[in-house]
C-alpha cells in the first residue's frame, strides 16, 4: 500500500484504490478461521497416533473362556491371560458360597470398600456376577506375585483352619475364595476383579462389562 | 629475523577486512557487542549469580553425552535394559558417558534450584523482568518433563514403576482420566510403545524446546539486564561515554570469573561422577539394576531426589473433597506447587527488590519456605507413615503460605531503601 494515511482513516474518496477495511477484516477473519480448522484437522493424525495401535488393541482385547468343564471346587488358570496379567476363574461349591456369605470376621475388607479393585456389579459377598463363578486377576496386591489356588477345605501348613482360597508363597498373603484378603497379611487389598460378563451359560468374556457391537 | 613493519600491519588489516566483509552480510560485531563486549553486569555479582552460567555448562554436557549415549542405546522393550548394560560394560568409556549424563541430570536440577533461589532472594522476578521469570518457569517445567521421560529409558524396574505411578496420576482426573492415561501410554499398561514415545520426546522434542527457551531466556535477560544483589540499579550512574559506572562488560570480565567457577564446579562434579555416581541410591536407585517387570512392584517407589518435594505434597493430600477422590487433589496440589512461583512478579508488593532491603517478615518467610521445601524433599524419599504424612501436610501449607501471604507481608513490613550505588560485600 503506497497510501499509508488511508489505512487508519477508512476509504478516502480521492485515493485511486481506497482500502475497504470491512472487507479486509472479513478476509483476515475468514482466512484465519479456515486456516485454524485446517490446523486442527492436521493435528488429528498426530494426536490419534498416540492412542493404542491395532497391535496393542489386539493384545489387550477381551478374552473369551469356555467354563463348561469347570467343576465345583476347581480353578481355571492362571494360563488364560488378559492384557498380560494372569486370570483366575473359580467355580465354587454351594457350601463355599454359603461360607463366603457368613464368615468374614477375619477379613480385612469383607465389603470390598475400595472401588478400584472391582466393578460395581462385583461388590458383593462373593465378588462376582454369579455366586458360584469368581473371576480374579491372579496378582497379589502386595508385590504382584501370583498366588496359588488351595481350593479344598482342609488344614494347610499356613492355616490349620483353612476354608479354601488363595495363598501367596512369596510373602504369605492369604485370600478367601472370593479373593478377599485376610487380616494381618502384607497384601493391602482384595484381589482385583477384572471387568467380565457372561456371553452364555458356559462362556465368560474377560475384559468388558457389557457386550459391545 | 624481525618481520618488517609492513608485514606486521598486514595481518590486522586483513582481519579488519574480513570482519567488515562479514558485518556487511551478518550482524557479527553488533551481536558480539550487544551480548558480550558491551553487555554490562553489576560488578558486585556474587556466588548466586554463577548458577545461570553453570546451568548452560551442564546443558552442554547433557546434550553432548546424550547424543553419544543415543549411539549405543536401543529403545525397545527387549533391548533397552541390555543396551544400558552394554554401554556400561562393553562400549569404550560408555560408563563415563552414562555417569556424566545421569550425574548431570542431578547437577542440572541442583543448579536450577539454586538459580531459582537467587531469584527469590534478590527479587529477580520483579518488573521489568516478569517475562524473563516466566520463560525461566517454562524452562523449569520442560526440564522436569525431560528428566521424567529420560528416567524411563534404562527400563529398570524403578524406571517402569516410577513412570507407572506418575502416569497413573492423570487417571485421577475426573471423566477424561482413564482415556488420557491410555493415550499417554499408547497401551493398556506401560509397555515398549510407551518407552518408544518417551525416547522420542526425551532425545528430540524436548531438547529442541529447551534450547529454544534458553535462547529466548538470554535474549530477555540481555534486554533488561541482571539484578544486583543489593537491589542497586547500575543504569542510574553512567560515565561521559554512557558506560555504567557500577557495571563490568560480560566479555572479558564476567566470563573470566565464570570460567574460574566452572573449574571449581567440575572438581565437585567429577568427584561425584568418579567416586559416587549412584550417590547411595539417590541418583541411580537400587531397583533400577533389575529389568522392568510389570508383575513385580518394588517394595517402595520413590522418585529421584529432585522431584521428591512435590511427590511428598502429592501424598500429603489424603482427604476427598466435593466428591472427588484424594488422589485428584494430590495432583492439583502438586501441579499448583510447581506452577505457583510463576505468579511471584504479581504477588510481591514490596517497594524494594532485594532480601537485603526487605523486612524481617520476608526474611522469615523465605527461610520457612526453604526449610519446608527441604523437609518435603526428605519426606518424599522415605516410605509413608502417619507422622510423615502429618509433617508433609504442615510443610505443604507453609510452602503455599510463602506465596499466598506474600502480597500482605511484603506490604506491611518495614523496609530499607536500596543503595544508590552497588555495595561490595
Amino acid at each position: 500500500m503506497s497510501t499509508q494515511s488511508t489505512v487508519g482513516e477508512g476509504p478516502a474518496p480521492t485515493a485511486p484504490n481506497p482500502v475497504n477495511r470491512e472487507r479486509r477484516y472479513f478476509l483476515i477473519g475468514a482466512t484465519a478461521t479456515v486456516g485454524g480448522i485446517g490446523a486442527v484437522g492436521a493435528a488429528i493424525p498426530f494426536v490419534q497416533s498416540w492412542t493404542p495401535s491395532a497391535k496393542a488393541r489386539a493384545a489387550g482385547a477381551p478374552v473369551t473362556l469356555d467354563i463348561g468343564k469347570l467343576r465345583p471346587g476347581e480353578m481355571l488358570g492362571p494360563i488364560p491371560a488378559w492384557r498380560g496379567k494372569p486370570v483366575f476363574v473359580v467355580r465354587r461349591s454351594e457350601a463355599a458360597v454359603t461360607h463366603l456369605e457368613q464368615a468374614n470376621a477375619n477379613l480385612a475388607d469383607p465389603d470390598s470398600s475400595n472401588p478400584e479393585m472391582q466393578p460395581d456389579y462385583a461388590r458383593n459377598a462373593w465378588r462376582s456376577r454369579r455366586p458360584e463363578i469368581g473371576v480374579y486377576l491372579g496378582l497379589c496386591t502386595h508385590l504382584g506375585c501370583s498366588p496359588k489356588f488351595h481350593g479344598a477345605v482342609q488344614p494347610e501348613s499356613f492355616d490349620a483352619n483353612w476354608q479354601g482360597g488363595f495363598f501367596c508363597p512369596c510373602h504369605g498373603s492369604r485370600f478367601d475364595l472370593a479373593g478377599r484378603v485376610v487380616k494381618a497379611v502384607p497384601a493391602p487389598d482384595n484381589l482385583e476383579v477384572p471387568p467380565h460378563r457372561f456371553a452364555s451359560e458356559h462362556t465368560v468374556v474377560i475384559g468388558e462389562d457389557e457386550a459391545t457391537a | 629475523m624481525e618481520p618488517s613493519p609492513q608485514a606486521k600491519r598486514a595481518v590486522p588489516r586483513l582481519w579488519g577486512e574480513l570482519v567488515d566483509w562479514v558485518d556487511n552480510r551478518f550482524p557479527a560485531t553488533e551481536t558480539w557487542n550487544y551480548h558480550l563486549a558491551k553487555y554490562y553486569a553489576p560488578k558486585n555479582h556474587n556466588f548466586w549469580y554463577l548458577m545461570g552460567w553453570l546451568a548452560m555448562v551442564i546443558l552442554a554436557n547433557q546434550l553432548i553425552t546424550g547424543i553419544w549415549l543415543t549411539m549405543s542405546y536401543v529403545p525397545s522393550g527387549e533391548g533397552a535394559f541390555a543396551s544400558v548394560e552394554y554401554i556400561m560394560r562393553d562400549v569404550e568409556f560408555g560408563w563415563l558417558l552414562r555417569y556424566l549424563h545421569s550425574t548431570g541430570a542431578s547437577a542440572f536440577f541442583a543448579i536450577v534450584y539454586l538459580h531459582m533461589f537467587r531469584g527469590l532472594m534478590y527479587g529477580s522476578y520483579r518488573k521489568p523482568r516478569e517475562l524473563l521469570w516466566l520463560i525461566g518457569m517454562a524452562i523449569y517445567l520442560v526440564l522436569m518433563a525431560e528428566g521424567f521421560f529420560g528416567y524411563l529409558l534404562p527400563w529398570g524396574n524403578m524406571s517402569y514403576w516410577g513412570a507407572q505411578v506418575i502416569v497413573s496420576l492423570f487417571g485421577a482426573i475426573p471423566y477424561i482420566g482413564p482415556g488420557l492415561m491410555e493415550w499417554i501410554r499408547g497401551d493398556f499398561l506401560m509397555s515398549e510403545i510407551t518407552l518408544n514415545r518417551f525416547f522420542a520426546l526425551h532425545v528430540i522434542a524436548l531438547p529442541l524446546v529447551l534450547v529454544a527457551l534458553v535462547f529466548v531466556h538470554l535474549v530477555a535477560l540481555h534486554h533488561v539486564g541482571s539484578t544486583a544483589p543489593d537491589g542497586a540499579d547500575i543504569k542510574k550512574h553512567k560515565d561521559a561515554t554512557g558506560k555504567p559506572l557500577d557495571g563490568i562488560p560480560f566479555w572479558p570480565y564476567t566470563v573470566t570469573h565464570d570460567v574460574h567457577a566452572t573449574v571449581v564446579f567440575l572438581f565437585l562434579f567429577c568427584a561425584v561422577v568418579f567416586f559416587a555416581p549412584e550417590m547411595g541410591g539417590y541418583f541411580l536407585e537400587k531397583p533400577n539394576f533389575e529389568m522392568a517387570n510389570p508383575l513385580k512392584t518394588p517394595e517402595h517407589i520413590a522418585p529421584v531426589w529432585y522431584y521428591t518435594p512435590f511427590y511428598a505434597m502429592l501424598r500429603a493430600a489424603t482427604y476427598p473433597l466435593f466428591g472427588v477422590p484424594a488422589k485428584f487433589w494430590g495432583l492439583v496440589v502438586m501441579v499448583g506447587a510447581i506452577a505457583i512461583p510463576a505468579l511471584l512478579p504479581w504477588l510481591d508488593r514490596s517497594p524494594v527488590a532485594s532480601i537485603r532491603s526487605k523486612g524481617l517478615a520476608s526474611k522469615w518467610m523465605l527461610g520457612v519456605f526453604v526449610a519446608s521445601f527441604l523437609i518435603l524433599g526428605y519426606l518424599g524419599i522415605t516410605p509413608p507413615s502417619p507422622l510423615a504424612t502429618a509433617i508433609s501436610q504442615i510443610c505443604t501449607v507453609l510452602y503455599f503460605a510463602y506465596f499466598v501471604l506474600m502480597p500482605w507481608y511484603t506490604r506491611v513490613e518495614r523496609t530499607k531503601p536500596p543503595p544508590d550505588r552497588v555495595t561490595m560485600r
